[in-house]
Parts: C-alpha cells; sequence; structure tokens
C-alpha cells in the first residue's frame, strides 16, 4: 500500500491542535503564519516551542529567515501551481513580496547556500519526481505541466540536476518497490 | 527550518580519505560536524547506540569490511529511527549495473570518487549544498537520487 500526504494540510492540522491548548486567540493567516491577538509571556513562549519541536515544526524567529521561507514558498506556489504564471519568475517573487529581485537574490543565497534559480529547477525536478513515480503522465505531459519547451529539455535538466536521467530514476524507484514488496511478502509468510 | 549545521559520518578503512573529506567539510561555506569510523560494524554499532547522534548524512566507501556498505545500508533503511538520514555510497570502481543496484537498495547518492583533492572537494561541495537544501526545505528524501563524479 501506498499513502500519499498532504503536507500543507497535515501542518496545518497539528498547528491549529496545538495552538488550541495553548488557549490564546490566533488566526492562520497563509501556510506557516500565525497571528496572535493577545501577546505571549516567555513562558508560554518555550512551552509552544518545545511540543512543536516534537512534530518537527520551528518558530522562525528572525526577519531574514522569516523573508526566506516566504520566498520558498513562493517558488513552491508557483512551481506547483496548476496554472501557468504569465510573468517570469523572478518578477512574480519581487512582487509577492514586495522587495526588489537583488535583495532577495542575494538575501537567498546568504542564508540557503543556493541561488533562487537553483531553487526553482530543484522544486521543478521534485515536482517531475512525483509526477513521474505516480505513472499517470507521459514525460511530455509532465515537461508541458512544467513549462518546459520541449521534453528533451526537461531531461537535460533532471539530468543535470540528479546525474540520472527520468527513466533511470523511474526504473530504480520501481525496482526498489519490487524489492520491498518481495520483503514485506516474505515476511507475512513468516509470520 | 532553522539548522545550523550538518551532521555527518564518513566510514573509511583509509586514514588518508577520512584526512581529505574532514579537511573539505572544514572549508565548507555550510557548517559541517564530522564524525568517522574505519569499518562497518563500527558505524553500525554507533548508529545502535542509546546516545547516538542520527545524522543528516552517512558517507560510506563501497568498499568497507566487517559489516559491507549494503549490508549497513539495508539496515538504516529497515529502521525508522534512521528514516531522515540520506546516505551516500562511493567508489571509483564499480559499472553501470552496480551502481544502479546500490540505488535499488536504497541510497541517495553515489560518488564516483576522483583521487584528487581539488575534485573531490568540487563534488563534495555540491553534495553538501544540495543536503542543506533537502533538509531545510523538507524535501522528499525518499525521492533523492543524485549521482555525482
Amino acid at each position: 500500500m501506498y499513502v500519499k500526504f498532504d503536507f500543507n494540510a497535515l501542518c496545518k492540522k497539528v498547528l491549529d491542535e496545538k495552538l488550541k491548548e495553548q488557549g490564546l486567540k490566533y488566526r492562520l493567516l497563509n501556510f506557516g503564519e500565525v497571528e496572535f491577538y493577545e501577546s505571549f509571556t516567555q513562558e508560554q513562549h518555550s512551552v509552544f516551542k518545545k511540543n512543536l519541536e516534537d512534530y518537527g515544526i520551528e518558530i522562525i524567529e528572525s526577519q531574514k529567515t522569516a523573508l526566506v521561507q516566504k520566498i520558498k514558498d513562493a517558488i513552491v506556489e508557483l512551481v506547483f501551481s496548476n496554472e501557468t504564471v504569465p510573468v517570469k519568475a523572478s518578477i512574480y517573487i519581487a512582487e509577492k513580496l514586495k522587495h526588489s529581485y537583488g535583495y532577495l537574490s542575494n538575501l537567498f543565497s546568504e542564508v540557503t547556500y543556493t541561488s533562487i534559480e537553483n531553487f526553482i529547477i530543484l522544486q521543478k525536478i521534485e515536482y517531475a519526481k512525483e509526477l513521474i513515480i505516480s505513472n499517470k503522465q507521459s514525460l511530455t505531459e509532465i515537461a508541458h505541466k512544467l513549462n518546459y519547451s520541449s521534453v528533451a529539455h526537461l531531461s537535460t535538466q533532471f539530468k543535470n540536476t540528479t546525474g540520472i536521467t527520468p527513466s533511470q530514476f523511474h526504473k530504480i524507484i520501481m525496482k526498489r518497490r519490487k524489492a520491498q514488496s518481495l520483503v514485506i511478502n516474505s515476511k507475512m509468510l513468516y509470520e | 527550518m532553522n539548522k545550523e549545521f550538518l551532521n555527518v559520518i564518513v566510514v573509511d578503512e583509509d586514514e588518508g580519505n577520512l584526512i581529505f573529506f574532514k579537511s573539505i567539510f572544514k572549508d565548507l561555506k555550510v557548517g559541517v560536524k564530522v564524525q568517522c569510523f574505519t569499518n562497518g560494524d563500527n558505524l553500525m554499532e554507533y548508529l545502535n547506540s542509546e546516545d547516538a547522534l542520527i545524522p543528516e548524512i552517512v558517507f560510506m566507501k563501497y568498499e568497507i569490511t566487517k559489516k559491507s556498505s549494503m549490508e549497513c545500508l539495508e539496515e538504516i533503511k529497515m529502521d525508522f529511527r534512521f528514516s531522515n538520514i540520506v546516505t551516500a555510497v562511493y567508489s571509483h570502481l564499480l559499472s553501470e549495473e552496480e551502481i544502479e543496484s546500490v540505488f535499488v537498495k536504497g541510497a541517495n547518492i553515489f560518488i564516483k570518487k576522483p583521487e584528487a583533492y581539488e575534485p573531490l572537494k568540487k563534488i563534495l561541495t555540491e553534495v553538501i549544498t544540495i543536503n542543506w537544501q533537502y533538509h531545510t526545505s523538507g524535501l522528499n528524501i525518499d525521492n533523492f537520487m543524485m549521482k555525482v563524479g
């Protein structure tokens, strides 16, 4: 059995429950942003922080990291959205975050050790991998969905990023699944 | 996530290689804390010990002794506690078929390891930088596959 996660929904649910436990009035804004209607004591803050840590959720404190997180969220939204955005990624990000692209781009590299351009490619390739594994669309369809001019363009970028081709990737994942199901079957046989 | 550095383990019986790795990691922009082991038994003993610090990445030479790298890989992949570890295997001898089977066994990264310092440094810089993205942006480690060198 394979399950698919909606990380967004999952995280929101956890956050919502943990915030309710805390007994403070709040409002969930965009992904990963919470607005409080009353102020925190230092102790409440550290209890809350501790409670969230168990779920791998961290409170982002610094302005810079928060802004970088917003850039990442904008990129994920851009890549994973099903609508084609008619503007260049740099313009989209700059307009969305209301800062100049030059400023955002420098800040991003400083905090993440990679460029916005490379991060976009990485996210696109991650999305391509998910689509390849789900076996529902051909590579041509995937290339089109991700706004590549051709399959060749997607394949080249995939190979440059991962060192392997999309079909090698698919083959390896399928072999892994086969091996895993063999392990599970033999376990069931002996138990 | 607000990580400050990556915890990394390197397993290689050759002290010279371990020194190479350590000195390269020291020069990187991304902070790296390294621990070294010289064979597969020592690695698994450490990981299974109660006070082990679970690393973000394990680099293993393909040809390590006692427990083989493939046995270690299998054990790491089967244990839920280790589900966030990225596994990297390196060698300069493997055929394409052998490399594929390393990936099928669950390795995330295969490095065709160059002998010289500078090309190795270039590769490790690339590997660490992309790992940083995986570990700080919540990317899916199961789909992380990278072949370099």
